[in-house]
């Protein structure tokens, strides 16, 4: 297992490959939307860096789950609701969820998305291999 | 002008790689556009024809069923001027192949010297009927034609030699009759 240092360096190659950023502006309190840019293609594209990378396999939705903020169930006037932070909790158990909660508008789980929320994703993610 | 940005294909080979050729001749439009008075082929273009021999490889490994655009050029670099009477040879290797979208590495030569090399990104868009606001994307018939105008079943082969042949795929009577009912 890698260290978390080792870890951060290669999200930030990863990051830094598929936004054109440059490696100061990775940091891990850097928003993945908000202040890197990520548009919803570089998802996808960061995700298949990250497997190549780390060896591992990220289903669709497993990074971002799209279904659950996209589904009526959980959502209800463009907020996230109780079923849907729980739905969201099991799914991204890497991510501090905390500030969403507070004002849970579908769009800002993707631009609170930090650095530092990837890192422990793959982290977790190579604990479960 | 026809959307077309690569002559013919001399290599394809499902899954792996692929080259195609593009002879730039003044007699097209786009030369006499760009810069007036100074013919030289836009290095958009030269991206559009890399996507295109890439989209019909990756396009391939998913059996020409689905819909694959080009979602994202990750990284592209180039050298120099491409003027009319030359030729480009694009060079397509496949990088990653997932369910969800394929990355290619391609390069542009010009006269053996490397004109351009870019990193391609392809997302799949599902089902090939897909029909955003009623409009169809993706007709089989053009596809086929396409497909046979750039030589693919004339060189396309698997990796074991075995050629590539359009009966391999969904270009059957009852798609093409899906096209009819379309039009």
């Amino acid at each position: 297992m890698p260290s978390q240092e080792e870890i951060f360096e290669k999200v930030r190659e990863a990051l830094v490959d598929a936004l054109g950023v440059d490696d100061d502006e990775v940091t891990p309190e850097a928003t993945l939307q908000g202040d890197l840019d990520a548009e919803s293609i570089d998802f996808l594209d960061i995700v298949f860096r990250l497997e190549k990378s780390f060896d591992i396999k990220i289903e669709r939705g497993e990074l971002f789950p799209e279904d659950i903020l996209t589904d009526v169930e959980y959502v209800q006037d463009g907020k996230v609701n109780e079923a849907g932070i729980a739905k969201l909790k099991e799914r991204m158990p890497f991510a501090d969820l905390s500030k969403f909660e507070a004002d849970p508008v579908v769009q800002n789980l993707g631009q609170q998305l930090t650095v530092r929320d990837m890192c422990k994703f793959v982290e977790h993610k190579l604990a479960a291999n | 002008m026809r959307w077309f940005w690569i002559d013919r294909f001399t290599e394809f080979v499902s899954g792996q790689r692929a080259t195609a050729l593009k002879c730039v001749s003044l007699g097209e439009d786009h030369l006499h556009d760009h810069l007036p008075g100074y013919p030289i082929m836009p290095s958009s273009l030269v991206i559009e024809g890399m996507a295109q021999a890439g989209g019909l490889l990756v396009s391939e490994h998913y059996g020409f069923k689905e819909l694959v655009v080009l979602g994202k050029v990750s990284r592209a670099n180039f050298h120099g001027h491409v003027r009319p009477g030359q030729m480009l040879t694009y060079r397509i290797e496949i990088d990653t192949l997932r369910p969800d979208g394929a990355v290619v590495m391609a390069t542009a030569h010009v006269e053996g010297e490397l004109h351009a090399e870019a990193q391609l990104f392809y997302a799949r868009m599902g089902d090939a009927s897909h029909q955003p606001r009623g409009v169809r994307l993706f007709r089989k018939r053009d596809l086929l034609h396409w497909l046979r105008l750039v030589g693919v079943f004339e060189v396309g082969v698997h990796p074991n030699g075995v050629r590539l042949r359009s009966s391999d795929y969904l270009f059957g009577e009852e798609e093409l009759l899906m096209d009819e009912k379309d039009v």
